[in-house]
């Protein structure tokens, strides 16, 4: 490692905690340089969640740190990825799995880390016009005649188990292997009895499906509508405002929230090589300083800002689609059946709750997923998950960041997590729509308490 | 049908009242007819277009182009202007910095804003030509050699053959990862993405040159090779007076029919690499799924065209400019 001045006491008990080693950042809250790197390209996806990247930049907080930031969108999750790899990309807007699995190998190995987590929630789970006239009779109303929600797959199950007995395949869309969507749309279908298959990498199957009730393919989330629309796909996960669209253009319907799946579930992260924030460790606190103030202006005032946001990620050169689209989940609702809007405040959250700082817990929660579908194929020790983590999620860098905001007094202490305190693990969680708890501190007790999935000692 | 009927007043069985004259005929043939078949196109397309409903919306009519034409028109200005804002805030920036620590040296980076369409047909055109003029380099002079020799033609022309029915794009990711591997300098001249499109396209428009300059240099009239031996002209000279303006008819056919490859691979090789330039537009605007979108992506289809056509007329043009035998510069 080649930080300069270790970060004392709260760095040497963090990586105590976690058992491992971490690098500690050389710049002090006081005496922030300027950036070793100023012109920086950042690559990000077509979807709402990118947001603090636009708005730092069309708010000028990049400006105001000395970076000179192009933002570029990307075809796929993969392009994106293999440009930060390769150096075209000097950071992006990432799924929160794919610093996760590059570190760990699954697919394309890599060191990268996050120094900045963007956002909670804020997917949802779409389903065909023809498949929701199926699942409508198997779920309950309530009194003015609107389905209950949160919508289970048990209602899916019966649908799902019908088209299994015409030998039909079931097919459904996410957007990456490693993907919060593919998590969460397999979290969704087995809380629900639908089994979304296993991933036997060391077999050399990384499709996916081996004992799958439901197939799950990989689709590009702009493409998302189009394929359903086709017949390829009967329902996907993916971020808005790829579900707002099916509603718009009526072509599907928006069953459940991630929201309702895992109440604040972390989502996107910013990612970053390893090697550019060893580098570059002034523009690295620059660009998470510059981040933290844009999801600040996010946030603000209860959500004040999200108009002008709105407009601005409609832009072409951003998310591009239209404003109205956009706005349906960005300002605090959501529209579920053509018509059957719903308040839901949280449904995007870029700062509020501690949003932004890159837990140890939300790495591990991804971790044990892999571990639950077979991308990690071997068993492993709770040390293992927690190092893994802690390599890939970068509290130092944000605190660093956040402490020099503090100092500039264009923060306030009480908006960041108490970082004396702090070891990096949210408490248990406990809003799931199965009611399981999951505590980030012991893995494997979590792994075992799934109904469908891999337990600890078991492998394809 | 009598076939002379074009000059005496019968067009495509129309008799039109006092088309005797050469000079009315040519006015109907260049401008009453084109535009004709472009207001029956129009009014074709706008008819058509309300009948087809897609999931962004209507399919755009003529009038719905023509407003992103304004709309991409008017952004381009606004970018323009931020361009300008840009560059100022920079020089305020650079003056506090240089305040602060004088040994710093004032750097002017370059706008970090999005490419407007009008960008990006300047940088469709820039590559395209920049492609297309180093398979010029490259082929013409193979190709001469080529058809100079006969050992060279039976060692080159298998490889020729092989590669010349290859899709343009099954060049692009092996183009995109050398480009990558090779080209690892800390500050660029020019993009990677750039590079890459430029060879792809290079790639594609070689064979056609190669192809027919040889096949021109070959069919040289022996009455002119036999002047050439019997003025005992040196090899490079003979090249220069006589296998040149022989060949050159062929090998601007050659030219410009590499260009309109050329144009072709290089919008598709934009839309599937994503690299900046009208292919990419077409992307952008697919994947944003706006009720403009689809709008966007025809006014993007007509430029493309047009620049296609306005190519393909230079080129012809240069041929007749070059070419003591205009009846092959059709």
């Amino acid at each position: 490692m080649q930080w300069k001045k270790p970060f004392k006491k709260l760095a040497a008990s963090l990586a105590l905690a976690v058992g491992f080693s971490s690098g500690t950042v050389s710049v002090n809250a006081e005496d922030l340089g300027y950036p070793e790197k100023e012109e920086l390209t950042f690559g990000f996806i077509k979807l709402t969640d990118m947001a603090p990247i636009a708005i730092a930049y069309e708010k000028g907080f990049f400006e105001d740190e000395g970076l000179y930031v192009t933002i570029e969108a990307q075809a796929n999750w993969k392009v994106l990825l293999d440009g930060v790899i390769d150096g075209r990309l000097d950071g992006a807007h990432m799924l929160a799995g794919q610093p996760i699995a590059a570190t760990m190998g699954f697919g394309t190995k890599a060191d990268i880390i996050t120094p900045f987590s963007m956002d909670l929630n804020g997917n949802g789970i779409t389903v065909s016009n023809t498949i929701w006239e199926q699942m409508k009779p198997n779920i309950p109303k309530m009194e003015d005649g609107r389905p209950v929600h949160p919508i289970k797959a048990d209602a899916l199950k019966p649908v799902v188990e019908k088209y299994k007995a015409d030998g039909k395949p079931f097919n459904m869309g996410m957007v990456f292997p490693v993907s919060t969507h593919n998590y969460e749309l397999r979290y969704w279908l087995a809380a629900g009895g639908i089994h979304p298959g296993y991933y036997a990498p060391h077999k050399g199957d990384i499709s996916g499906q081996i004992d799958a009730d439901a197939l799950l393919s990989v689709t590009p989330p702009p493409q998302m509508p189009a394929t359903l629309e086709a017949g390829t796909i009967y329902g996907y996960c993916v971020g808005e405002p790829w579900n707002q669209q099916a509603v718009f253009k009526d072509i599907g319907v928006p069953v459940v929230t991630d929201y309702e799946i895992w109440k604040d579930n972390p989502e996107k992260v910013f990612g970053i090589t390893k090697e550019f924030a060893e580098k570059y460790p002034n523009t690295t606190v620059r660009i998470t300083r510059a981040l933290i103030r844009a999801a600040m202006w996010l946030d603000e005032n209860n959500n004040a800002n999200r108009p002008e946001a709105v407009k601005i990620l409609s832009q072409s050169n951003y998310v591009g689609a239209d404003y109205d689209v956009i706005a349906n989940s960005m300002t605090g609702t959501f529209e579920y059946e053509k018509g059957d809007k719903r308040e839901v405040p949280d449904f995007n959250v870029f700062f509020r709750y501690n949003a932004t700082y890159p837990y140890y817990s939300d790495a591990i929660w991804y971790l044990t997923q892999m571990r639950r579908w077979g991308q990690i194929s071997e068993d492993k020790p709770d040390t293992w998950y927690k190092e893994l983590a802690s390599k890939v999620y970068r509290p130092d860098i944000y605190e660093a960041a956040a402490k020099s905001l503090i100092a500039e007094k264009l923060a306030k202490p009480e908006q960041f997590p108490d970082f004396a305190t702090e070891d990096g693990f949210r408490d248990p969680q406990t809003h799931f729509i199965d009611g399981i708890v999951y505590n980030g501190q012991k893995p494997n007790e979590y792994i075992d308490k799934f109904s469908i999935g891999l337990k600890s000692g078991q492998k394809l | 049908m009598n076939t002379t009927t074009v000059n005496t007043g019968k067009f495509y069985g129309f008799r039109l009242p006092q088309l005797n004259s050469v000079w009315l005929s040519n006015a109907v043939r260049l401008v009453a007819l084109p535009l004709a078949g472009i207001l029956a196109f129009l009014l074709l397309w706008s008819v058509t277009a309300q009948k087809i409903d897609t999931s962004l919306g209507k399919f755009p009519g003529p009038s719905a182009v023509m407003e992103q034409f304004d709309a991409l028109y008017s952004e381009h200005q606004r970018s323009r202007e931020k361009e300008h804002a840009f560059y100022e805030r920079q020089e305020v920036r650079n003056a506090k910095r240089v305040a602060e620590d004088p040994s710093y040296v004032p750097k002017i980076r370059d706008y970090t804003g999005k490419e407007t369409f009008i960008d990006q047909i300047f940088t469709s055109l820039i590559t395209v030509m920049s492609g297309f003029l180093l398979a010029v380099a490259i082929a013409i002079p193979l190709g001469i050699a080529v058809g100079l020799s006969k050992t060279l033609n039976s060692a080159v022309n298998p490889i020729v053959q092989i590669f010349k029915p290859v899709s343009p794009l099954a060049w692009l990711p092996l183009v995109t990862m050398v480009v990558s591997a090779v080209y690892t300098t800390p500050e660029p001249m020019v993009a990677k993405s750039f590079l890459n499109s430029m060879i792809t396209v290079t790639l594609c428009c070689l064979w056609p040159m190669v192809i027919n300059t040889a096949v021109g240099v070959a069919g040289i009239d022996n009455d002119l090779v036999n002047v050439s031996k019997v003025l005992r002209l040196p090899a490079l000279r003979h090249v220069q007076k006589i296998v040149l303006p022989a060949s050159v008819p062929m090998i601007f056919t050659g030219m410009r029919l590499s260009l309109g490859v050329a144009w072709m691979v290089l919008i598709a090789a934009e839309m599937l690499a994503q690299n900046p330039g009208l292919g990419k537009f077409v992307w952008d605007e697919f994947q944003n799924g706006s009720s403009d979108s689809l709008a966007r992506i025809m006014a993007a289809v007509l430029v493309i065209g047009f620049i296609g056509f306005l190519l393909d007329r230079g080129m012809l043009a240069l041929q007749k400019l070059v070419s003591w035998d205009n009846s092959a510069a059709q």
